[in-house]
């Protein structure tokens, strides 16, 4: 046997006793997830809804015989296998494997299936058939969808064509059809942004950029906002001059160019210290999971203890 | 903190075990031929300590990291704050469980602190699992700690809508075009707070918590630009989406809360003005997840530092040479 594959069974194994000894011989366990039992339709059936083990533990010190609060098999595997799916992505940090493959390929289909439902029930089903069949829609699958006084929106069919022609380029013949549907949507969307981004980015980014250089607040000159203010016209202007390519970029431009370049710098840093801040968040939220939900290591909501 | 190596002395044990090949090798081989031929899963393992001591630090302790609230979400604030009792408020979940971690404490916080305002709040979402995520933060925040607020009187989900900007541009004019019922399926006309909104810019305030597309940019374009006077918006983005919406601040965006920093900058005004001398631990999510920023900043800061040493010293071996 490989050394490597040894230091591996080796941790692999570790990691495992701990979890054994965790779950089965700690006052408190790990890794369990617990529900209330609410009656609804007069009794008939039961809505289980998320409860901690700290109300488990109260309710049965208060009566052992009590069916409220319930271990949920259910969810306590689905948190072993949300808490098996983190350990697997995090082990492509160490190499690229076949369990990464495998929960990776699973994480793409969930995800791909997913968006095809969102894309179902909540695109085509309320916003195309539900308007061109509204009764039949309320009826069959969302009731209150258009109201009682629906009335069938026959516009609608000119997006249900538009839809069927841009699947038209999946069929061995006649794909041209589908780029009538895709000029529209081109059109309109590029239409639709042009004005927001000219009215809303364009038109007031130089509006907000007009700023007076020597600030006078309440009467008094605002040392602060006066640099505040000439820092953003100056970085305005030397960020705009590098980007103008009609002159030579020697002499003043060249310079004024160069000032633009360490504030295109420094926003550039900005922009990936609050990226890593982004990602570091998304890390500790994941290694939250595990020692919290999971391992039951730290309490911060105090759910696991009493 | 003593307290805590004593009672914890397990962690400092596996940690500086693991680190204890990577000690190795600098002591052997030498400090700047070692960081010249570094693994970079010796970085990935500091990166995983620096985030998970302080989170189990934090965690064990309860003590969190003290925050000093900044300029923005001082605004951010006092745009909520100088609202009345009974002022309508929407408030857009746009985002998914990918950045819950950031966002879910702002989206708690700003909660919070619109139902002591006791504001009539309307959610929804433009992100399909946002409308999930605002019941999860209904059920969190005003079901357990607001039980005097109804549904259909103080508060409503009206669900998620496709469509991104389209969705912003109809209901800016006509919420009812889009919205007929709220996310249980209740025809709007059934729902007593919903009586006489005919769209959004009778809303004294829009909230967007944000993760992307479509999320505050477009809330800016569609929304607040058409009318300035009638539409103001605040809201807590993501830190990789922040520097793109800094330029709308202050004009088109009065407040805006970027990344966990601004979620506990904001969260420590709620809680200092709302959340009486023992604040609940659920509503300092942001202040505790500080503590691993902290740390893995410092060590980022610390590894650049030490690139930079080596990039120099290499260049200068090569010069001699």
């Amino acid at each position: 046997m490989k050394r490597e594959t040894m230091i591996w069974a080796a941790i692999m194994l570790l990691g495992a006793g701990t979890l054994i000894w965790r779950a089965a011989f700690t006052t408190n366990g790990m890794g369990r997830e617990y529900v209330r039992a609410v009656p609804v339709g007069n009794g008939q059936w039961n809505r289980y809804d998320p409860a901690t083990y700290d109300d488990y533990i109260r309710s049965e010190s208060a009566n052992p015989n009590q069916r409220e609060y319930l271990l949920s098999i259910p969810r306590t595997i689905c948190l072993w296998i949300a808490a098996f799916f983190t350990i697997a992505i995090f082990s492509f940090l160490y190499r690229d494997n076949p369990i990464y493959k495998i929960v990776e390929a699973i994480y793409v289909g969930l995800s791909a299936g997913y968006w095809m439902v969102i894309a179902f029930w909540d695109v085509l089903i309320p916003n195309l058939l539900g308007k061109v069949w509204p009764t039949m829609i309320q009826k069959w699958a969302m009731p209150g969808l258009s109201g009682p006084d629906a009335k069938r929106d026959f516009w609608y069919l000119i997006p249900l064509v538009l839809g069927i022609m841009l699947l038209w380029r999946m069929a061995p013949r006649g794909d041209w059809i589908a780029r009538w549907p895709l000029a529209f949507i081109i059109g309109t969307t590029a239409g639709l942004q042009l004005v927001a981004y000219l009215h809303g980015d364009f038109l007031e980014q130089i509006r907000s950029s007009i700023l007076p250089l020597v600030v006078n607040n309440l009467g008094a000159f605002d040392f602060w906002a006066s640099v505040e203010n000439l820092i953003v016209v100056v970085g305005v202007l030397s960020c705009l001059t590098y980007f103008f390519f009609s002159f030579e970029h020697t002499g003043f431009v060249g310079k004024t160019a160069n000032v633009g370049i360490w504030f295109l710098m420094i926003t550039f840093g900005a922009s990936f210290g609050y990226t890593v801040m982004g990602r570091i968040a998304l890390l500790a939220i994941r290694i939250e999971f595990l020692l919290d939900d999971w391992l039951w290591l730290i309490d911060p909501l105090h759910r696991h203890t009493r | 903190m003593r307290d805590f190596l004593e009672q914890q002395w397990w962690l400092v044990v596996i940690v500086l075990g693991s680190l204890a090949p990577l000690a190795a090798q600098f002591v052997s081989r030498g400090f700047l031929p070692t960081l010249r031929t570094l693994d970079r899963r010796w970085i990935f393992l500091l990166m995983f300590w620096a985030v998970l001591v302080p989170i189990y630090f934090v965690g064990v302790t309860g003590r969190t990291f003290p925050e000093i609230p900044g300029a923005l979400a001082k605004a951010t604030f006092n745009e909520i704050e100088k609202l009345h009792a009974g002022d309508p408020v929407l408030i857009a979940f746009d985002y998914d469980p990918s950045s819950e971690g950031e966002l879910s404490p702002m989206a708690t916080a700003f909660v919070k602190q619109c139902a002591e305002k006791k504001l009539k709040m309307y959610f929804m979402a433009l992100w399909p699992v946002g409308s999930q995520l605002a019941d999860a933060t209904i059920d969190d925040v005003l079901k357990s700690d607001f039980p005097n607020l109804v549904y259909g009187q103080d508060y409503v989900n009206l669900g998620y809508k496709s469509g991104n900007e389209g969705v912003i541009k109809v209901i800016v004019t006509n919420l009812r075009e889009l919205y007929t019922t709220d996310s249980r399926g209740t025809p709007l006309q059934d729902i007593p707070m919903m009586h006489g909104i005919q769209n959004i810019q009778q809303m004294k305030l829009v909230i967007d918590i944000s993760a992307g597309y479509p999320g505050i940019k477009e809330w800016v374009q569609y929304a607040v630009t058409p009318f300035p006077e009638t539409i103001h918006l605040v809201g807590g983005s993501t830190g990789v989406q922040a520097p793109q919406l800094y330029p709308y601040v202050p004009r088109q965006l009065p407040g805006l809360l970027g990344a966990i920093k601004g979620a506990a900058e904001y969260e420590k005004l709620v809680i200092d003005k709302y959340g009486g001398p023992h604040p609940n631990p659920k509503y300092l999510d942001g202040l505790r997840r500080m503590g691993p920023q902290l740390v893995a900043h410092l060590l980022i800061i610390f590894l650049i530092v030490m690139a930079n040493i080596l990039y120099f010293a290499d260049k200068r071996r090569e010069s001699r040479s």
